[in-house]
């Protein structure tokens, strides 16, 4: 495994110390009354720095603010209603049972743990599926409008190729209502007194002071003001990093900055490469394309994937007769048909345009056909279940999606790896809490759909406000000012830096270098990885790194509002995060969930997991040289491993 | 394609703008209007002038961030449309388009085509929310909402906060925003035990922040993204009268 | 909350956007049922002077002997000239925040003139301030005329039905009336369904388009029935 030279070293294991041993379904239980408490009237003295204002921020930050914590929330936006998490449309998992289809904890537990392809650690999992149900208490009592019945009750279907109706959702517009509700209760807090909101904020570095987080040192994107601010705790709610592949399916902002950031002062990195492709986009329209737009999965619950079987055929999609065309999801998963998980059919539509046989302009993309479903359904059916996306779809394409079959292709969707944390939440720096898509979280090597906002929001409403205790039972802690030298010194670190940017005067945009880097990444570290190809790829981000500093060219000044200067800082961290996402794929000699490594599949082309050698968490330590990798290795008690299959 | 775009540059709150004619050319009917201001900013870029600063994140019409008035019609000519959901495919070959900022006192222009719109989130601070500290909810089924009323209160909260409505309101008014709250809460039971206090404290808040009243002439909703319907305004009136007459209970 | 805070914010909500339309929306009601009377009354001229003229006298006796002559008539005076003085002191209120709003420029506050006509908005919803100015000062020359005998085109007299008929003779009496009537239909016309909506009475889309189609017929009774006698009495049909 270590046979590429130089690329990273191992270091000693990294152990989670706090999850408490016992049967899993008592550990929850058993952390928290193990954890200390604080008393309310102390707690107005402890003060929480908050970056990100999406779920599992939001959440966070209204919780600790209601608490009587001294909160301090940011974001980069210009409202904390406008985190990405507002676009995630699908809906959010919870086990109610309330169909009495059999749900419990225990099986959103088991699904949730092999659809993450047995990377997952199982405490925090069951802990996921426990209080999930509790979210749904919580957001309907917010006012979040849950699809309901005739009869007045919630509303629930089945997502994600799951056997049970778990999913519940807002219309196609989950993440907005549920991100509503969180902002609602913060600004609650902040009309209270108790949330402190900055937004136009970004974090540019982390305050490390003896060993704990102490602090951020942000940038006013309004008028370029380098801040700082200090604080008992620090928390990142940041959210996720599928825009290094430039085009994904977040928003224009997200970034790594935040959690790269704090890798650099130490925190472990964990998992980069796992990151999910979901395959139900619309297809790139050319290189001017900014930004790719998500097709809910469940369209395939009535749609058919289907290419010519023929190479090159240009052919209008009416024209190909029935005998001519590959519903080739249909064809080679024939149990699961075009439900199978994301990541197979992600791959299965690259497969076949690899062939040639995609269609469209590019030649990137596959069909998915409501033709039958029409005959079958009806259009009416067919317009209640899928009305706004179809207009959506129409909207972007200029196509009527009633007539001629969608197009669609995979795009770069969620992040699984992030910052790791422990039990508790906390990063392996003190004071350090990751929560929500930015930690390296619950989902293994493959997330599965509706568990990300659950997973935000059990972060943020309920697992941290009762870890954090445990920590800041321990504070006040020695007092620090803007004096202190750690303090001054990160904040020089980032003045030059900006310094640096703008200094260069080069003769690139910066969106020419992210387009380019985006490419590499897709290409080399997206649906399939090879060794020789990952290889390449660190070589040519190294490069283009260096042209980076070299030749970018960022106008303005920084005492200013100047979105070029915003990007160029993101971008640059990037590449950096582009070379361990390449390691991490690298290192890891095996396939599972997401990750593809062709070197390892199965005679008829399926993932390969090599539980002996790679069932472990992969953290990272950054240096200034190689990257250090430390394994957690993992147990499963209760899931057993087994091999994915769907055909 | 090749377009005109005559674009409000103002570089700073405190400095006059102006509006600035830039030839775009090599443009395609399939960008959307904000790949459009991406390619001209990758020339202003190059040719060392300064990129036009303009709003934006999802550029898939949810999280409100994008929005400008184009050709006196906030968030552009088709209907229901956000700013980044527009394509050029909308504007003819040689258009000439106009390019502001939304223009109202509450919402002061940082630069070029940025504005503040915090007095949104100040006006849902003043009460546009449910009381409900994390924990202390009953199970969510214990209270049954019919399915009507949760799609029209469903309706209301997909206002995605863009400020099109202010924008393009003659007087300025941030009524169908504020209305869009008020009527997703108040139609919902778990609305109910602060109904009257949210209408007076969000009407209160709706007024400090300087935004002007409704005269009911309909332009916010023409433009609204969201399609938020005229009548939560009617609904938010009805709710601050009924506070007011009857005090405290709804 | 505490109740200091509570009576506060009534304070303050009484000073608010919407209790002042609503304010104007009840004063305009008023008014618009007064002249829904009004006009029944002026209708009387086509049977002839004597019941014109005892209509008017009728105003001044109802409700006698429960009150003195013209007791009923000044009543509605009073309620009319608050109504007047409210409606107009909302209207300039609201007017003078608008325009704070919109740093003085409302409608056409963009560089590009590609849209001052707005999306949708209609003639009468973007003419109410001008419009009800041109109104008011309608009534002040009305009044003088009809009520207080001041000025008197055509020829004073102490019989109504005279002077309407003198005044509507001369081709300009007429004219200044038909553009002050076509004022009012225009202001009713987005202020009757605009009153509702205040009122909280828009509920739907639907009511929404019942409430246009109530204003429109009530715009057009009140112009119509209004403007009748004075073309009547110009064309002579009434002398
Ligand atoms: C199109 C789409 C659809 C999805 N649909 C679903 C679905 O149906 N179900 C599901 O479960 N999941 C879905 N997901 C995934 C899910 O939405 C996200 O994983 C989740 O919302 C992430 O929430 P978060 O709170 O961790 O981060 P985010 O919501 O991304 O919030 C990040 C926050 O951090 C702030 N921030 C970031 N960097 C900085 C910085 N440097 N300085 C200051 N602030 C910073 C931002 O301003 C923002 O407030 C979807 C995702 C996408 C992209
Ligand atoms: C004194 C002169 C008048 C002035 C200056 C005036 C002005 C206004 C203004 C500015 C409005 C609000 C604009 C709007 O809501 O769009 C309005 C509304 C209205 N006006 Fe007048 N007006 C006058 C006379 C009248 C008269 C004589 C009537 C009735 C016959 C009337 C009936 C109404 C009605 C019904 C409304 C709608 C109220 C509401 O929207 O709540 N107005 N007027
Ligand atoms: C053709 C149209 C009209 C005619 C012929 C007409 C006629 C008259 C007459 C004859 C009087 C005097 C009644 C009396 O003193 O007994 C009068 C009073 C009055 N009219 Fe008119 N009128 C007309 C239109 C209007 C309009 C459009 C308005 C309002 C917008 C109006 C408002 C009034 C008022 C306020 C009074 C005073 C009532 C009072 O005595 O207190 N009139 N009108
Ligand atoms: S009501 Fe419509 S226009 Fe106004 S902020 Fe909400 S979505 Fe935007
Ligand atoms: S345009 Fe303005 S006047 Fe009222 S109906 Fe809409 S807020
Ligand atoms: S960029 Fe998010 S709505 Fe337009």
């Amino acid at each position: 495994m270590t046979d590429v030279p130089g690329l990273w070293t191992v270091g000693d294991p990294v152990v989670d110390s706090k999850a408490p041993t016992g049967p899993v379904e008592q550990r929850w239980d058993a952390r928290r009354f193990g954890a200390r408490l604080i008393a309310p009237a102390n707690r107005r003295k402890l003060s929480v720095i908050i970056i990100g204002t999406g779920l599992a921020g939001g959440s966070a930050a209204a919780t600790l603010g209601e608490a009587g914590y001294d909160v301090k929330s940011f974001c980069y936006q210009d409202s904390p209603r406008r985190a990405h998490s507002i676009a995630a449309q699908g809906g959010i998992n919870a086990a109610k049972d309330y169909r009495n289809d059999g749900d419990s904890s225990y099986r959103l537990f088991y699904d949730t743990v092999k659809g993450g392809d047995f990377r997952s650690r199982e405490s925090n999992v069951y802990r996921l599926a426990q209080v999930s149900g509790t979210i749904i208490d919580q957001c309907v009592a917010q006012g979040v409008p849950f699809a309901r019945e005739y009869g007045g009750l919630l509303d629930n279907r089945s997502f994600g190729g799951v056997q049970v109706s778990r999913t519940f959702y807002a219309r196609g517009q989950t993440g907005q209502q549920l991100l509503l509700g969180a902002y609602q209760a913060v600004e609650r807090q902040v009309a209270a007194g108790t949330v402190e909101m900055n937004v136009r904020h970004e974090m540019l570095d982390l305050i490390v002071v003896d060993g704990r987080a102490r602090g951020v040192v942000v940038r006013d994107l309004r008028t370029g003001e380098i801040e700082t601010h200090l604080a008992e705790a620090v928390v990142l709610a940041s959210g996720g990093y599928g825009n290094v592949f430039y085009l994904s399916t977040n928003a224009m902002g997200c970034n790594v900055t935040a959690t790269w950031r704090a890798h650099r002062q130490g925190a472990l990195f964990a998992n980069p490469c796992f990151t999910q492709i979901h395959p139900t986009c619309i297809p790139v329209s050319g290189e001017h394309q900014s930004k790719l737009t998500l097709m809910s999965e469940s369209l395939r619950n009535d749609g058919r994937i289907w290419v010519p079987v023929t190479a090159g055929d240009a052919r209008r999609p009416g024209d190909v007769p029935e005998a001519e065309r590959d519903y080739f999801l249909e064809r080679s998963y024939p149990s699961f048909g075009n439900l199978v998980p994301r990541d197979v059919a992600s791959r299965a539509a690259k497969a076949v345009c690899d062939e040639g046989r995609g269609v469209g302009p590019t030649g990137l993309g596959v069909y998915l056909d409501f033709a039958d479903a029409l005959e079958r359904l009806g259009r009416t059916t067919i317009e209640d279940r899928y009305g706004n996306l179809f207009e959506m779809y129409e909207r972007i394409t200029a196509e009527n999606p009633y007539e001629v079959p969608m197009r669609i292709y995979p795009a770069v969707h969620y992040t699984m790896g992030g910052l790791w944390v422990d039990y508790d939440l906390q990063s392996s720096i003190p004071g350090l809490f990751v929560i929500g898509e930015a930690n390296f979280s619950d989902h293994g090597a493959n997330r599965l759909g509706a568990s990300a906002l659950m997973q935000g929001l059990a972060d943020g409403y309920f697992v941290l406000p009762a870890t954090i205790g445990d920590y800041l039972a321990d504070g006040p802690f020695a007092p620090v000012d803007a004096t202190h030298p750690a303090v001054g010194a990160t904040v020089e670190a980032v003045r030059t830096r900006i310094d640096r940017l703008l200094s260069i005067e080069g003769t690139r945009t910066v969106d020419s270098f992210h387009k380019q880097l985006g490419q590499i990444m897709w290409d080399h570290c997206g649906m399939e990885r090879t060794r020789a190809g990952l290889e390449q790829a660190v070589a040519m981000v190294r490069e283009l790194k260096a042209e980076f500093w070299r030749s970018v060219k960022v106008t303005g000044e920084n005492e200013e509002l100047n979105q070029t200067l915003e990007r160029a800082g993101r971008v640059a961290d990037f590449f950096e995060l582009a070379e361990l996402m390449c390691i991490d794929a690298l290192h890891r000699e095996e396939s599972c969930g997401a990750h593809f490594r062709v070197e390892s599949q199965t005679e008829d082309g399926e993932a390969r997991r090599d539980d002996e050698h790679f069932g472990y968490v992969a953290a990272w330590e950054f240096t200034p040289g190689a990257p250090v990798l430390h394994k957690e290795e993992l147990a499963f008690d209760y899931v057993k491993p087994v091999q994915r299959s769907y055909t | 394609m090749n377009i005109t775009l005559r674009v409000w540059r103002q570089r700073s709150p405190d400095e006059a703008g102006r509006m600035v004619a830039y030839e775009v050319s090599d443009v395609f009917p399939e960008m959307s209007f904000l790949e459009a201001l991406d390619v001209l900013n990758e020339q202003l870029t190059l040719a060392g002038d300064d990129p036009i600063a303009f709003d934006h994140d999802c550029r898939e019409g949810i999280c409100g961030m994008c929005g400008v008035v184009i050709d006196g019609i906030a968030h552009g000519p088709e209907a229901a449309t956000t700013t980044c959901q527009l394509y050029l495919r909308s504007f003819a070959d040689g258009a000439v388009i106009d390019v502001e900022p939304w223009r109202a006192k509450p919402f002061p222009v940082i630069k070029d085509l940025v504005v503040d719109r915090s007095a949104f989130d100040r006006i849902i601070a003043a009460g546009g929310f449910v009381s409900v500290p994390t924990g202390a909810a009953p199970d969510a089924n214990a209270v049954l909402v019919p399915k009507q009323q949760t799609d029209l209160a469903f309706d209301a909260a997909a206002c995605i906060g863009c400020g099109a409505c202010v924008a393009a309101c003659p007087n300025g008014s941030a009524m169908l925003f504020t209305g869009a709250k008020i009527t997703h809460l108040g139609l919902l039971p778990q609305g109910q035990p602060e109904r009257s206090s949210r209408a007076l404290a969000m009407m209160a808040q709706h007024d400090d922040e300087g935004f002007g009243g409704c005269t009911q002439i309909g332009e916010c909703t023409a433009v609204c993204p969201q399609s938020i319907p005229l009548h939560v305004i009617s609904r938010f009136n009805r709710d601050v009268l009924s506070a007011l007459l009857h005090g405290e209970r709804s | 909350m505490t109740l200091q805070a509570a009576s506060g914010q009534r304070a303050v909500a009484l000073r608010s956007t919407a209790a002042l339309k609503a304010g104007m929306a009840v004063s305009g009601l008023i008014m618009v049922l007064f002249l829904l009377a009004h006009m029944y009354g002026n209708l009387k001229i086509f049977s002839g002077r004597a019941a014109f003229d005892g209509y008017s006298e009728h105003l001044r006796t109802v409700g006698e002997p429960f009150l003195p002559y013209a007791g009923a008539l000044w009543i509605i005076r009073v309620v009319l000239v608050v109504s007047v003085l409210l409606h107009a002191f909302s209207a300039v209120v609201l007017w003078r925040r608008a325009r704070g709003a919109t740093e003085g420029r409302g409608g056409r506050r963009y560089e590009s003139t590609k849209a001052r006509r707005g999306v949708q908005r209609t003639y009468a919803s973007f003419t109410m301030r001008w419009g009800g100015v041109v109104i008011g000062l309608f009534i002040v020359f009305h009044l003088l005329q009809l009520t207080a005998n001041t000025i008197h085109p055509g020829g004073a007299s102490d019989s109504p039905y005279e002077r309407v008929v003198n005044g509507f003779q001369i081709w300009w009496v007429t004219l200044s009336y038909t553009l002050a009537l076509l004022a009012v239909g225009l202001h009713l016309r987005h202020g009757f369904w605009s009153a509702f909506a205040d009122l909280g009475g828009n509920t739907s889309v639907a009511r929404r388009r019942q409430l246009n189609v109530a204003a429109t017929v009530v715009a057009s009774v009140i112009t119509v029935g209004f403007l009748v006698p004075p073309f009547a009495v110009l064309f002579g049909w009434v002398s």
